[in-house]
């Protein structure tokens, strides 16, 4: 799973009102390159909750990325690279996704996070 | 052989052993790519080789994935069968997956999606595991958080296989409650084999939509596995206004006076009927619903 995958999800427990973002415990992770598209970067940055990606990568012990960021940042080929491979670079193979209301935990295995619910979180 | 669906619930008819076919049969494989493309292509996705963040619902091993890959896109997949997501990790997709079930709804932060293709896999939520209201239920957990993650102007493409026209119904129904608008594109409507439905959903009011595509089968191109002949018609089916018009008020028409009521009775009564009397109540206004 990568972090811009993580970005986007939420927990979708019934009656759970602030289920983003899921706070993420790695326990195992890689890097894969991937080629980075300027294009790409630019028109998903409005889409991302920064703080959030920041403290996804954080604890996959990535600290390159700022605390905040804006759009005029994404001049910088400096800022595009940081950010690219926090996005799109490093996949969690291993570890929990958990929600912040509820503390229910979903395992990643594989790189696949499992979200199915219970019944009774439907 | 009956269909999938009323075999076992998707998880378990999605074994190991059938989740083999979708790496060694060559012609799964190439079916799924070709409808694939043509799922991605009804996406109509702006032609300006930026790459978008797409979902792939009902992902299983990868095969449609790898056409939005090809294609330079980034995209999550969504299915319920590990061992279809294990052949997907074999064939080393590119995009995220998720081990997860579409009728519980997608779990995606509103807007942040560009686009959504589904190939052969949301007919499933059409039948009930466990009670009666679960489909209808999930029908609508779907819907509504597929059109809540989806960003202005995107597109969602879902080729099924209804099992009838109720079934059809129903996945439309839900669809368009959910705020969608769109319609089904059928290409090669006329052969049982190759015939493909594709449901086309948008997001946003009707006047950003730009029109549905035509079927293919239009211009009595053969495809390759039909050995009838003759023309084939494309058909699509738009649905814009989900507003009925009110049905039309009963019209006020002036109607016979009393004069001719009056004649009428006399020639009746020269016919040798029973006529009541003629008095000052003959041909009186009766209130509209006599």
């Amino acid at each position: 799973m990568r972090l811009l995958t993580h970005n986007m999800l939420s927990c979708n427990i019934k009656g759970v009102s602030n289920g983003f973002p899921l706070r993420l415990e790695a326990e195992k992770w890689v890097e894969k390159e991937v080629e980075l598209n300027a294009d790409f970067l630019r028109g998903i940055f409005p889409k991302i909750e920064w703080k959030a990606l920041a403290g996804a990568a954080r604890a996959i012990g990535y600290d390159a990325l700022p605390d905040e960021a804006d759009a005029s940042m994404l001049d910088s080929d400096d800022f595009l690279s940081h950010f690219h491979h926090a996005l799109l670079e490093l996949h969690v193979e291993e570890g929990t996704l958990v929600c912040p209301e509820t503390g229910r935990r979903f395992p990643i295995n594989k790189g696949i996070p499992n979200m199915l619910l219970h019944e009774d979180e439907v | 052989m009956p269909r999938p669906e009323i075999q076992a619930p998707p998880e378990i008819f999605y074994n190991e052993a059938e989740a083999r076919k979708y790496t060694t049969s060559s012609r799964i494989i190439e079916i799924q790519a070709k409808i694939s493309e043509r799922a991605l292509e009804l996406l109509s996705l702006p032609n300006d080789g930026v790459p978008r963040l797409l979902l792939d619902i009902g992902c299983g091993s990868g095969l449609s994935g790898e056409t939005l890959s090809e294609n330079g896109h980034h995209w999550i997949g969504y299915d319920i069968s590990q061992s279809m997501l294990d052949v997907a990790l074999e064939r080393e997709a590119e995009g995220d997956l998720l081990l997860a079930d579409m009728g519980q709804g997608l779990g995606l932060r509103p807007g942040v999606i560009d686009g959504a293709i589904s190939i052969s896999a949301v007919q499933w939520l059409c039948y009930a595991d466990k009670s009666s209201h679960e489909p209808r239920m999930r029908l609508k957990a779907f819907f509504g958080s597929l059109y809540r993650c989806l960003a202005r102007g995107a597109r969602a493409v879902l080729q099924l296989y209804a099992e009838n026209m109720n079934q059809s119904e129903m996945i439309m129904t839900y669809a368009m409650r959910a705020g969608f608008a769109g319609g089904v594109v059928v290409d090669w409507p006329h052969s049982s084999k190759a015939r493909k439905a594709y449901l086309v959903l948008t997001c946003g009011p009707p006047s950003m939509q730009t029109s549905l595509p035509k079927g293919k089968g239009e211009d009595g191109g053969m495809c390759s596995d039909d050995d009838e002949s003759g023309d084939d018609e494309s058909q699509t089916v738009g649905i814009y206004d989900r507003n009925r018009p009110r049905k039309k008020l009963k019209v006020n028409k002036k109607g016979k006076g009393r004069e001719w009521i009056l004649k009428k009775k006399e020639q009746m009564r020269r016919k040798g009927h029973d006529v009541p009397p003629d008095t000052k109540y003959t041909a009186r206004k009766r209130k509209a619903r006599f």
